[in-house]
C-alpha cells in the first residue's frame, strides 16, 4: 500500500473513531439550521427564500469548526515531524489529509442537505440545487480552511484565529454557491454561470490551499 | 558512510543556541550528545532530521545514497511518540511501516520490543514505557542507516533499556550510525561524547 | 554569543533617523498644497461641499491596497531571502494599511449618510474594502498570536500572499454579487466622471497621503527594530543569569 493511501485511510479511520466522525459536523449543521427560525420567525415563505443561504452558512461553519484539529493533532503528537522527514512530498500528504477530511466532514453535510431542506421549506428541486452547489463548494471550503489550519497549527486555541483568517477568503465561494442555488430555484440567471465559477473557485482553492498549507507547515516547524 | 558536520550554527527564537559546532561519526559508531538543558541537544538532532534550519556551516552524510536527503535516510525518535490513542498497537505500527516504505513485517518488530501480546490493544491503554517501546519498534520496520534518538531511555525500565541497548548494538554492527541526545549514558559502551554548552 | 538580527537593521535605523525629518517636511508641504487646492475646488451640483470627502476617501482606498502590495513584496523578501528587514517592513505596514482602510470605510459612511440616508449600504466597492479591512485584522491577529517573531513573520507572509491572490477574486465576486442584488444603478461613490478641476487636487492629496504612509512606515519600522532589540536583550539576560540552566 502506498504511503499516501495509508495516510488517507488512517485519517478516515481516526475521523470515524474519534468524536463520532462526520456525525458531529452534521449535528452542528442541524442545530444551526434549526436555530434560524427561532431568530427570524416561522414564516415559511421567508424561510424558503432564505433556505439556500442558511444551508450554505451552516455548512460553512460546520466545515470550519472541524478543520481546527486537522494538523494540530499530528503536530502535537510528533507525527508531523515524521511526515515532513519522509520522501513523500508534503503537498501530497496535505492533499491526502484534505481529501480524508472532506470525505468525513464535507460529504456528510452534502448528504444531510435534503433533510435539512425540509426545515427550510425547500422543495425537491431547491434541495437538489443546494446539494449540488454544496458538493462543489464544500471541497473549496476544506481547501481554503487548510491554510488557516496550517497557519494556526502550533497555537493553543487556534480555532478562533483560524476562523478569522479563513472566513474572508471564503466569501467568493459563499457568494457563488448561494447565487447558483437561487438561480436554479427562481432564476432568471442560468444556473450554469455561477455554478461554473464555483467549480473554478474550487479548483483554484485546491491548488492555492494545498501549496500554501504545505508552505505554512514547513515554515512553521522551526 | 559518515555523518559530518563543520561550523554548524543553530538559531531558535532569535537566539543563537550554538555556533561553530563540528563532529564526525563513521558507520558502526555512535555519538552521544550531552549538555545542560537549553544547550541545543534536541535542536542538533532536529537539525540533522531536517526539522530545524541549518543557520550556518555544513552538514552531510558522506558516501550515502546521493538521491536521498539526510532525513529520508534517518529514523527520528523524538520526545513525542507519534502514536494515535484510538488506533491499536498493530494499526499504529502498520501505518508507520507503510508510510516509511518499510519492508520489515511488524510482527517481528513488535516481538523485538516485547509488545507482541498487545497487538490489538488501543494505544490509549499503553503505559508510558510501552508507548516508548512502540515508538522504538517503528525504527525496526524500515532499514535506515542513521538513527537520531532524543532521550531514548526516558520512561523505559531496566529490562526495556537492555532491549534498546541490544537493538542499538545490532544497528551499529550492521553499519548504521547513531546520534543520540541524553543527560547520561544510554547503554552504549563505546559511544563518543559531544558535550554542548561549551561553545560560544 | 552574537545576536543575529543586528547587522542591516542598524544601517536602516541610521538612514531612517536622517531621512525622517525630510519626509515629515515634504509630507507637510504636500498636504498644505493639497488642502489649498481642495479648498479651491468647485462644489458638486448635487452633493454640495460633502463631495470633498472624496479627497480623503479615494486616496485612503488606494493606500489600503498599496499597504497590502507593500506587505506582499515584504512577504517575498521574508520567504525567499529570509531578510529580517522584510519581516520588520511587513509587520510595520499592517496597522498603517489597516488604518487607511478603516479611514476609507468611515469616510465612505459619512459621505453616504447625506446621500442615501443610512451610514452603510452594501455598495460593491465599500464591501470589498470591508473585506480587505477584515483581512488586515486577520494578519495583525496572526502577528500578535505567534510568539516567535521570525515564525510569525513567515506565517504572516504566507497569509499575505494568499490574500494577495484572493483579493482580485474577492473583488470580482463582490462586484458580481452586487449587480445581482441591485440591478438598479446606485450612485457610484467615485462620481460619474472626474473633471480636471477635481483631478489635480485629488492627485496632490493622493501623493500627500502616500508620503504620509511612507513616513509613518519608516517611523514604525524603526520602532519595530528597537522593539526587537529590547526582546533580544531580555533573552540574553535570561540566558546568562545564574541558574538559568539545569
Amino acid at each position: 500500500m502506498s504511503p499516501l493511501a495509508a495516510l488517507f485511510i488512517r485519517d478516515i479511520r481516526l475521523a470515524i473513531r474519534v468524536g463520532g466522525g462526520g456525525g458531529i459536523g452534521v449535528l452542528f449543521f442541524l442545530i444551526v439550521v434549526v436555530l434560524i427560525p427561532f431568530a427570524v420567525g416561522p414564516d415559511l415563505n421567508l424561510l424558503a427564500r432564505l433556505g439556500p443561504a442558511i444551508l450554505w452558512l451552516g455548512a460553512l461553519l460546520a466545515s470550519l469548526l472541524t478543520l481546527d484539529r486537522l494538523f494540530a493533532v499530528d503536530h502535537d503528537d510528533g507525527s508531523l515531524d515524521l511526515i515532513l522527514m519522509s520522501d513523500t512530498p508534503l503537498e501530497f500528504a496535505v492533499a491526502a489529509k484534505a481529501a480524508a477530511h472532506w470525505l468525513t466532514t464535507g460529504l456528510p453535510l452534502v448528504i444531510a442537505t435534503p433533510l435539512l431542506g425540509l426545515f427550510m421549506n425547500l422543495d425537491a428541486k431547491a434541495s437538489a440545487a443546494v446539494m449540488l452547489t454544496l458538493l462543489a463548494g464544500t471541497p473549496a471550503l476544506t481547501f481554503i480552511g487548510l491554510i488557516g489550519a496550517a497557519l494556526s497549527v502550533a497555537l493553543r486555541r487556534g480555532g478562533l484565529l483560524l476562523a478569522v483568517l479563513v472566513l474572508p477568503l471564503t466569501v467568493p465561494v459563499l457568494i457563488f454557491g448561494v447565487a447558483a442555488s437561487n438561480a436554479a430555484i427562481v432564476g432568471p440567471l442560468p444556473f450554469g454561470t455561477p455554478f461554473t465559477i464555483l467549480c473554478a473557485l474550487m479548483l483554484t482553492s485546491l491548488v492555492v490551499g494545498i501549496f500554501a498549507a504545505a508552505a505554512a507547515l514547513r515554515h512553521g516547524m522551526e | 558512510m559518515r555523518l559530518e558536520a563543520s561550523g554548524l550554527a543553530c538559531v531558535r527564537g532569535g537566539r543563537a543556541v550554538f555556533t561553530g559546532l563540528g563532529f564526525s561519526v563513521d558507520a558502526g559508531e555512535a555519538l552521544l550528545v550531552t549538555g545542560r538543558n537549553g544547550s541545543g541537544k534536541s535542536s542538533l538532532l532536529r537539525m540533522v532530521a531536517g526539522l530545524v534550519r541549518v543557520a550556518g556551516g555544513r552538514l552531510a552524510l558522506v558516501d550515502a545514497d546521493p538521491d536521498q536527503t539526510i532525513p529520508e535516510q534517518a529514523h527520528y525518535l523524538g520526545h513525542q511518540d507519534a502514536l494515535k490513542p484510538s488506533l491499536t498497537v498493530a494499526e499504529n505500527l502498520t501505518f508507520w511501516a507503510r508510510y516509511l516504505d518499510g519492508a520489515e513485517p511488524i510482527q517481528g518488530a513488535l516481538a523485538a520490543v516485547g509488545l507482541a501480546a498487545l497487538t490489538d490493544l488501543p494505544a490509549a491503554y499503553l503505559s508510558a514505557g510501552q508507548r516508548r517501546r512502540l515508538s522504538i519498534a517503528r525504527l525496526l520496520t524500515a532499514k535506515r542507516p542513521l538513527w537520531l534518538l532524543d532521550e531514548p531511555t526516558s520512561a523505559l525500565d531496566r529490562e526495556a533499556q537492555n532491549t534498546l541497548s541490544g537493538l542499538m548494538r545490532q544497528h551499529l554492527s550492521g553499519g548504521g550510525i547513531i546520534l543520540a541526545a541524553a543527560h547520561g549514558p544510554i547503554g552504549l559502551d563505546h559511544a563518543k561524547e559531544l558535550r554542548l554548552g561549551d561553545f560560544g | 554569543m552574537a545576536i543575529i538580527d543586528l547587522a542591516n537593521p542598524t544601517r536602516f535605523l541610521n538612514l531612517a533617523h536622517r531621512a525622517l525629518p525630510w519626509l515629515i517636511e515634504i509630507t507637510g508641504a504636500l498636504f498644505v498644497v493639497g488642502l489649498y487646492l481642495v479648498y479651491g475646488a468647485p462644489d458638486d451640483y448635487q452633493q454640495g461641499a460633502t463631495v470633498k470627502i472624496m479627497f480623503i476617501h479615494v486616496p485612503s482606498a488606494w493606500l489600503g491596497m498599496f499597504g497590502w502590495l507593500l506587505m506582499s513584496i515584504a512577504a517575498l523578501g521574508t520567504l525567499v531571502w529570509r531578510h529580517p528587514l522584510a519581516d520588520v517592513a511587513a509587520k510595520a505596514a499592517a496597522p498603517i494599511g489597516a488604518s487607511f482602510t478603516f479611514l476609507c470605510l468611515v469616510t465612505g459612511a459619512l459621505w453616504g449618510r447625506p446621500m442615501w440616508g443610512t451610514y452603510w449600504v452594501w455598495d460593491a466597492r465599500l464591501t470589498s474594502v470591508l473585506i480587505l479591512f477584515l483581512m488586515y485584522l486577520g494578519v495583525i491577529a496572526l502577528w500578535r498570536t505567534v510568539e516567535d517573531p521570525s515564525r510569525a513573520a513567515r506565517a504572516a507572509a504566507i497569509l499575505t500572499l494568499v490574500g494577495a491572490i484572493n483579493l482580485p477574486i474577492i473583488k470580482f465576486s463582490v462586484d458580481w454579487w452586487n449587480t445581482l442584488h441591485q440591478p438598479a444603478s446606485v450612485i457610484r461613490l467615485g462620481g460619474p466622471s472626474i473633471y480636471p478641476t477635481i483631478l489635480v487636487p485629488l492627485l496632490v492629496m493622493a501623493l500627500a497621503f502616500t508620503l504620509l504612509f511612507v513616513t509613518l512606515h519608516v517611523a514604525a519600522m524603526g520602532n519595530e527594530i528597537l522593539r526587537r532589540r529590547v526582546r533580544a536583550l531580555m533573552l540574553m539576560q535570561a540566558q546568562s543569569a545564574p541558574g538559568s540552566g539545569e
